[in-house]
């Protein structure tokens, strides 16, 4: 079955801009077979729900909803993307091109939050059981070292990662809407979309995470490294359209802040969660660490 | 009576012609549905003895039991949902999770209280999460298929045990990561047999895959289990 993505000649930037433009030329997936469901109804129903979906998708961009917040309906119309959608939308994530802006390029106007939300799930499990991994690996050779499951590392790994995937984009969010307001700026992108441009440039932590787990402390800054810039150029080449019309210290200014606070979760969750072999076992609080290396980040060329 | 008549005789034209007084031929039947001594039903749940109500209950889910260790499509376990098999599971899993060592209150493995919140917080994520891409299964069903499939991890849980209590070296972890890889791979599978048919084809990995990672959560709680010494 041909995704909508795939009925895309050629891609120029104006031709984004056109879509992001007028958010009524939305490219939906027609596979609007949604049932209509009433919880506790097993029946079957394929009545298409497709005004209500097109309408719902394309004031997203605005402020007004069709349906009611407290009806399913709403919440359903966030979760409109099928298998192939999901997986692009990865792929694009981890490969990120100068001219494809992740908002215009893969998200069309259809934000989602099943890649956001699974994504943050899987890469609390990740960290939290790759550093249980290597912990119990650098401290294999020591013979009064008893294995632990260190469980409450799953809490704190999950209070982290879902309030920089929820926090920091209403922050990114509320600043542009602000900019745009007061500068007339062009239009900014919708909360939910940059609540999915920020879910899904985590991904590219599961597969890091889970290498963190090699105790060695060279691959594990390399594997940073590489990780930070490929998640960062999503979110720089994403951002930088909607900001590069403001004055120029405050386009900056707010690329530099988004670098940073990326740069800053990952570095916490290696200092706190995984140990090289020359640390102790005992866990580093992440601020301390964190605001060491802040300092030694801002001097970055940017 | 006659002037009255002419003037409603347009309207009511065949009616003034049937008189009352004649025999007008009536058929059919007038039969008030009355439930005629079937309250025999519910008296008799009441008046049986408790044995025999905890008995059909522990055979219904029993006959869950079969059906996930034997998964084949079949919608028994979907019609007559019911939650006391997960619960029973659920408990028991979390009590034998919860005899681990720790050094500090916080280094060990999970508490009852986590184990109970993952399972049951997690089921309902994944069950609306099944609604909201579309599914047709309904919330109690979804919770019900998920609970039950726990079955096999339990089961893997109590070999681990069994197996910790000989031996704890390297060839324990090998049977213990063994069985506990086998049961995770009954347990989506099992699953998976049941839920696969409720969702719209093109949307079928996106409900599984959480499916995959709850069960491998709960998998590598129970494999990394360290009993105290």
């Amino acid at each position: 079955m041909a995704s909508p993505d795939d009925l895309k000649f050629q891609e120029f930037e104006e031709a984004t801009d056109l879509l992001a433009a007028d958010p009524g030329a939305s490219t939906l997936s027609i596979s609007s077979s949604s049932a209509a469901v009433s919880s506790g109804d097993v029946r079957l129903d394929l009545s298409d729900d497709e005004d209500n979906q097109q309408e719902s998708s394309e004031l997203l961009g605005g402020e007004k909803q069709t349906s009611g917040f407290w009806t399913f309906e709403y919440y359903q119309s966030f979760f409109n993307v099928d298998t192939v959608q999901v997986l692009d939308r990865i792929k694009g994530s981890v490969m990120p091109l100068p001219g494809r802006n992740f908002v215009r390029h893969h998200i069309r106007n259809n934000p989602d939050l099943y890649g956001p939300f699974w994504i943050c799930a899987t890469l609390v499990f990740s960290v939290a059981i790759s550093g249980n991994l290597s912990t119990f690996l650098s401290n294999k050779g020591d013979p009064q070292y008893h294995y632990r499951p260190q469980f409450h590392k799953v809490t704190i790994a999950a209070v982290a990662v879902f309030l920089y995937a929820w926090l920091v984009p209403l922050g990114v969010w509320g600043f542009m809407t602000w900019r745009q307001n007061a500068e007339r700026q062009t239009s900014a992108y919708s909360f939910l979309e940059t609540v999915c441009v920020y879910g899904y440039s985590l991904f590219i932590y599961i597969p890091t995470s889970i290498l963190w787990s090699i105790p060695f402390g060279w691959l594990q800054w390399l594997l940073i490294l590489i990780a930070m810039v490929i998640s960062g150029s999503v979110l720089v080449i994403t951002f930088w359209p909607v900001v590069r019309d403001d004055t120029k210290t405050t386009a900056f200014a707010t690329m530099a802040t988004i670098v940073v606070l990326h740069a800053l979760l990952a570095i916490g969750c290696k200092m706190y969660f995984f140990q090289t072999e020359e640390l102790t076992v005992s866990p580093s609080s992440p601020t301390t660490p964190a605001t060491l290396n802040h300092t030694a980040l801002i001097t970055k060329p940017q | 009576m006659a002037d009255v008549e002419d003037v409603n005789k347009p309207l009511f034209a065949g009616l003034s012609d049937v008189s009352i007084a004649e025999d007008i031929p009536v058929e059919g039947d007038i039969a008030v549905p009355v439930r005629s001594q079937s309250g025999d039903d519910e008296i008799s749940t009441l008046d049986e003895p408790v044995k025999d109500t905890i008995l059909r209950d522990l055979k219904a889910v029993g006959q869950k039991f079969v059906h996930v260790l034997y998964p084949k499509k079949s919608s028994a376990l979907l019609r007559d949902w019911d939650l006391w098999g997960p619960l029973l599971l659920c408990v028991t899993l979390a009590l034998m999770l919860q005899g681990g060592s720790a050094d500090s209150k916080d280094d060990g493995g999970p508490q009852f209280a986590e184990v109970f919140v993952i399972v049951w917080f997690g089921s309902i994520i994944i069950t609306l999460n099944s609604k909201l891409l579309g599914g047709t299964i309904s919330f109690f069903q979804s919770l019900c298929v998920l609970g039950y499939c726990i079955l096999p991890l339990t089961v893997a849980m109590l070999v681990c045990r069994l197996v910790l209590l000989g031996s704890m070296g390297v060839g324990g972890f090998i049977i213990r990561l063994v069985v506990v890889t086998a049961s995770f791979g009954w347990s989506t599978f099992a699953s998976t047999a049941f839920l696969a048919d409720s969702q719209p084809p093109n949307r079928k990995a996106l409900v599984v895959y959480p499916v995959f990672l709850f069960y491998f959560v709960i998998s590598w709680m129970i494999l990394t289990f360290s009993p105290s010494h």
